[in-house]
């Protein structure tokens, strides 16, 4: 059995050996969970990302809801023991369908099943994919001149070149993307990548030939980045030394799928060392770029408005470029796609949009 | 109140009693065609329980309805009362304001309406029928029989076909069967919704209800009659300026002194001369001779002076346990998971004229949880359908926060809302209607906060009962964590980990920390068993006293195991050494005859652990050796 799996394994039959000692000693079962809200969130500055702080959260037996949630963590741990037993996986959405048949123990919603696989990983410090566990959707797509080493289903190695390889939807992030399963070993010809919110702004920079026109890779997000895409980022980034700057829509949301990407997630704040990359650069749309390219707008709604409010409070928008870029959308209460920028032609984004605001940024 | 009577009289000279009926429809109660109809049947069934009372009858009423043409029924109301003599029956029913309840002063329903020969001028006015009239008095071995029109000009009955009758299996009683213009409607002011609420309030009566053929019986809840009431003069402290004046200028009494001593309730001769003096009056002047100015001398005296309190006996409550069982007959289909003991107030005196209040809360069950409460509102046990806006039981609701009392309420103001229903009683010599229409109380300060006051005691229940409903469900969630989950969680750490499951009483007990005590009772072979558990569910070994009430003290106790330390009143046991998670059982039986009622109250006491840690009993009260000590002191 592969080390990582044993170590699961260990960090959990720990948790059923306190429970177990726990009652044996005559004490009420219960568990200490470090505390996954906003509260207990701080921005580590020295990193620059988000990690979890120090408050715990105990949960005891005393009542009737965690009591509930122990025996659900015992369930689920006698699931992954099984499941690295007979080296099966599972999806979180199937472990969800499974807990059905857990009786006094099953969950009510999948979110609740989610939540307590990465309340797991936080008390072993193992990664889900150690549990077997994996999300329902695969990473994003990749266009552009690496080559991946991928291990498929046989165990075979497969090197694929992400621009030469791959059809015109591009190389497909698997939900693992660790060093066991993909590496990467040409990124020579790779100046920087962009990571784009939508898909329709992926596929005209595919279409446009930005890529190569560029030296650039480009990552489709898909809204808020799924864990793999942020990994692949973060170990773009670091192993391979290439810079990374963030394309989305103007919105007090798109906003966040930047800071999710530089600085982590309130949810995953304890993998933030592992998925944000802090280094990373926010290219556009801004509330500046609506005004100097005079871009077709939407009006804020009320949430919107709310949304920026609570971002000027959010320290991670607390630089000077945020604070002023937040204001002003506030001032012009107007909110932007990234396609508006079609108002000048198809090919205006990659001919003089991106070519001014990377140059700008010293990366064209 | 007076005063539709005198505007009749005067008024009898220039126009016709119909044109006034007309001009006064909405103080009659006739002012809508649905409203017409609940008046018709209202009149008739407040004649016949005032009557039955009266002659000490237990009430069995029937109310027919049946629909002739579009807007027009045949309505019907008999009952069992003592009938009434031939040569008064055309007084009755055939002339306005008769009788002399319009002057009375005392706790009837009568005083609340303008009387049954409305409702034969309203049938003869918009369907021009007469109305036909049977009555049987006990002496009597037949019944009368006539038809009865109103001579609108002057006031007089107009009597048509009188007969003699036979009428089978009746002993006494009067029917009356009129034609009227009207809309039967369902709802909150409805003929069923009336019928319904005066069952709550009179549970002595048996009502039957019959419209175009369905039947509804609301059933005699108790045997038991309402106390007489008595007139009673009235009390000089608080009367209104106006009818003292009034009073004064028609007294036929010849000095001051007679007039204070004699038209008014709680004052003798030297107080009368008391007040006269201080007045500054002399008192051999004749009442008929008082200025205003005079007379508010006479009431700036009588607040100086040390009168008693009026008579409050000329008060008959409902009293909690009847509340209880109408409430019970009537709302048992929602059923409601409680009903707070009902609260009976003491007479309180508002202008001079005695009023009590009696509430009355049920809550829960199938009530419904969004609406706002429904409140049940009587005066002299008829219930008020109307004007519910601008009463004063509305007001008094309305100044309570009820949020403490677990009720919702929107910025602690306004009507609650939740699953409950408040019943509101007002009796009074003289009840403070807002108008002649009778349809709601005047908010006057003192009753108001008397109904706030009666209102507080049985939301003081509803909190309790709330608390103890919550930390039973608490109690109970735990039992599912001991029984079900602390299980599953050893069963399956021992399965992980391959070992033998633990032992989990001592951990149980940690999660329950209480003393756990069941009360169930039994009926069989007339026997009442009545089984009490009790469970340690704490870490620590305990000695408990356990104290049960007896329902009465003169329940016998046929067996009872164990044997008790010490038995009266109450039975006491001493638990010696009770160990952690163990449990101990106590079994008596009573004699059957006693009802789920008779058990309500009775409680099981524990000594030996905190209030905190006990569920399912009360711990000793703080006098209950007092109370031993009193009665060991009569004996």
């Amino acid at each position: 059995m592969e080390e990582r799996y044993e170590e699961a394994l260990d960090k959990l039959e720990n948790i059923a050996e306190r429970f177990y000692e726990q009652l044996d000693n005559g004490e009420i079962p219960n568990m200490e969970v470090p505390t996954r809200s906003k509260s207990n969130i701080e921005l580590d500055r020295r990193e620059g990302v988000w990690k979890l702080g120090d408050s715990t959260t105990n949960r005891s037996a005393k009542k009737l809801k965690s009591a509930r949630m122990l025996l659900r963590t015992l369930y689920m741990l006698e699931l992954i023991q099984d499941m690295i037993g007979e080296d099966k996986s599972s999806t979180l959405r199937e472990m969800y369908y499974i807990s059905e048949g857990w009786e006094k123990a099953k969950f009510n919603k999948q979110s609740e099943s989610d939540s307590l696989a990465e309340d797991m990983e936080l008390v072993t410090g193992c990664l889900r994919e150690d549990f077997k566990l994996r999300p329902e959707e695969d990473g994003a797509r990749v266009i552009g001149d690496i080559t991946v080493e991928e291990v498929n289903r046989k165990g075979d190695i497969r090197e694929i070149n992400c621009r030469d390889d791959v059809g015109d939807s591009g190389y497909t992030i698997p939900y693992n993307v660790e060093s066991d399963k993909v590496n990467f070993t040409d990124t020579d010809n790779i100046d920087f990548m962009i990571a784009i919110e939508t898909g329709g702004m992926f596929d005209r920079l595919v279409e446009n030939g930005f890529d190569e026109e560029a030296n650039a890779l480009l990552v489709h997000l898909k809204g808020q980045p799924a864990r793999a895409t942020r990994r692949v980022i973060k170990r773009l980034s670091e192993e391979e030394g290439i810079p990374v700057v963030v394309f989305t829509d103007a919105d007090p949301w798109s906003f966040r799928i930047f800071a999710s990407v530089a600085y982590g997630a309130i949810n995953t704040a304890y993998l933030s060392d592992f998925l944000a990359t802090p280094t990373a650069e926010y290219v556009g749309i801004t509330a500046s770029d609506i005004m100097t390219y005079d871009l077709p707008t939407d009006d804020l709604s009320k949430n919107d408005r709310k949304a920026l409010e609570q971002e000027l409070e959010d320290p991670r928008f607390d630089t000077d470029f945020w604070k002023e870029e937040i204001e002003t959308m506030l001032d012009i209460d107007k909110k932007a796609e990234q396609q508006a920028l079609a108002k000048y032609g198809l090919d205006y984004v990659t001919e003089t949009y991106l070519p001014e605001k990377l140059s700008e940024m010293g990366m064209m | 109140m007076a005063s539709i009577a005198e505007e009749l009289a005067d008024k009898q000279q220039e126009i016709s009693v119909g044109e006034f009926f007309e001009r006064n429809k909405h103080i009659l109660g006739f002012d809508s065609l649905t409203k017409a109809l609940v008046t018709t049947v209202k009149e008739g069934v407040d004649n016949s329980l005032d009557a039955c009372e009266e002659a000490s009858i237990l009430p069995e009423i029937k109310i027919e309805i049946e629909e002739l043409n579009e807007k027009e029924y045949r309505v019907a109301v008999e009952d069992n009362g003592p009938g009434i003599v031939k040569r008064k029956i055309p007084e009755v029913f055939g002339k306005l304001l008769y009788g002399s309840r319009f002057h009375e002063i005392s706790q009837s329903r009568g005083q609340q309406g303008i009387g049954v020969s409305a409702v034969v001028m309203y049938g003869q006015l918009t369907t021009g029928r007469a109305t036909t009239v049977r009555s049987m008095v006990k002496e009597k071995d037949y019944a009368t029989e006539m038809k009865i029109t109103l001579d609108t000009k002057k006031n007089e009955p107009e009597v048509q076909n009188e007969e003699v009758v036979l009428w089978e299996d009746k002993e006494h009683g009067t029917r009356f069967e009129t034609t009227v213009k009207g809309l039967l409607r369902r709802g909150k002011h409805s003929v069923f919704e009336y019928l319904k609420n005066t069952a709550i309030v009179n549970p002595h009566a048996r009502i039957v209800y019959k419209r175009n053929g369905n039947e509804t019986v609301f059933k005699r809840a108790t045997d038991q009659l309402p106390e007489e009431t008595e007139a009673v003069l009235p009390h000089l402290k608080g009367i209104e300026l106006g009818t003292l004046a009034k009073m004064a200028k028609n007294s036929d009494r010849r000095t001051l002194k007679s007039f204070l001593k004699h038209e008014f309730s709680r004052i003798s001769y030297s107080k009368a001369e008391e007040i006269c003096n201080k007045a500054g009056i002399e008192e051999k002047t004749n009442p008929s001779d008082l200025e205003v100015e005079d007379c508010k001398k006479v009431l700036n005296a009588a607040e100086e002076v040390k009168l008693m309190a009026p008579k409050t006996d000329c008060l008959a409550p409902i009293k909690s346990m009847l509340i209880k069982k109408g409430l019970k007959n009537v709302l048992k289909g929602d059923h409601p998971e409680y009903y707070a003991p009902p609260t009976t107030r003491e007479p309180e005196v508002y202008s001079g004229n005695p009023f009590q209040v009696e509430i009355g809360l049920v809550y829960g069950g199938d009530l419904p949880k969004d609406s706002p409460v429904r409140v049940l509102r009587f005066a002299n046990r008829v219930p008020l359908l109307y004007k519910k806006g601008g009463c004063a039981t509305t007001t008094a609701i309305k100044n309570i926060d009820w949020r403490i009392y677990g009720l919702d309420q929107k910025g602690g103001k306004g009507m609650p809302s939740g699953p409950a229903v408040i019943l509101v009683h007002v009796a009074s010599t003289r009840v403070p209607f807002t108008s002649e229409a009778k349809e709601a109380i005047a908010d006057i300060p003192a009753v108001i906060e008397e109904i706030e006051r009666g209102l507080r005691d049985c939301a003081r229940s509803l909190r309790t009962h709330l608390n103890k409903e919550k930390k039973r469900k608490k109690i109970k969630k735990k039992f599912t964590v001991v029984n079900d989950i602390l299980p599953m969680i050893a069963k399956k750490s021992a399965d992980v980990l391959g070992r033998e499951p633990p032992e989990l009483d001592a951990s149980m007990t940690k999660i329950m920390g209480v003393v756990y005590v069941e009360k169930e009772y039994t009926w069989e072979n007339g026997r009442c068993e009545v089984k009490i558990d009790i469970m340690n569910y704490t870490p620590k070994k305990r000695e408990l006293n356990v104290f049960f009430e007896k329902p009465y003290p003169e329940t016998e106790v046929l067996s009872v195991d164990p044997k008790p330390e010490h038995e009266d009143d109450h039975l006491e046991w001493k638990l010696e050494e009770l160990r952690s998670s163990e449990s101990s059982t106590i079994k008596l039986e009573f004699e059957g005859e006693l009802e789920e009622e008779d058990l309500d109250g009775t409680d099981v006491y524990i000594e030996g652990v905190s209030e905190t840690k006990l569920i399912g009993a009360e711990t000793l009260p703080d006098d209950w050796e007092i109370e031993l000590a009193e009665i060991e002191e009569v004996d």
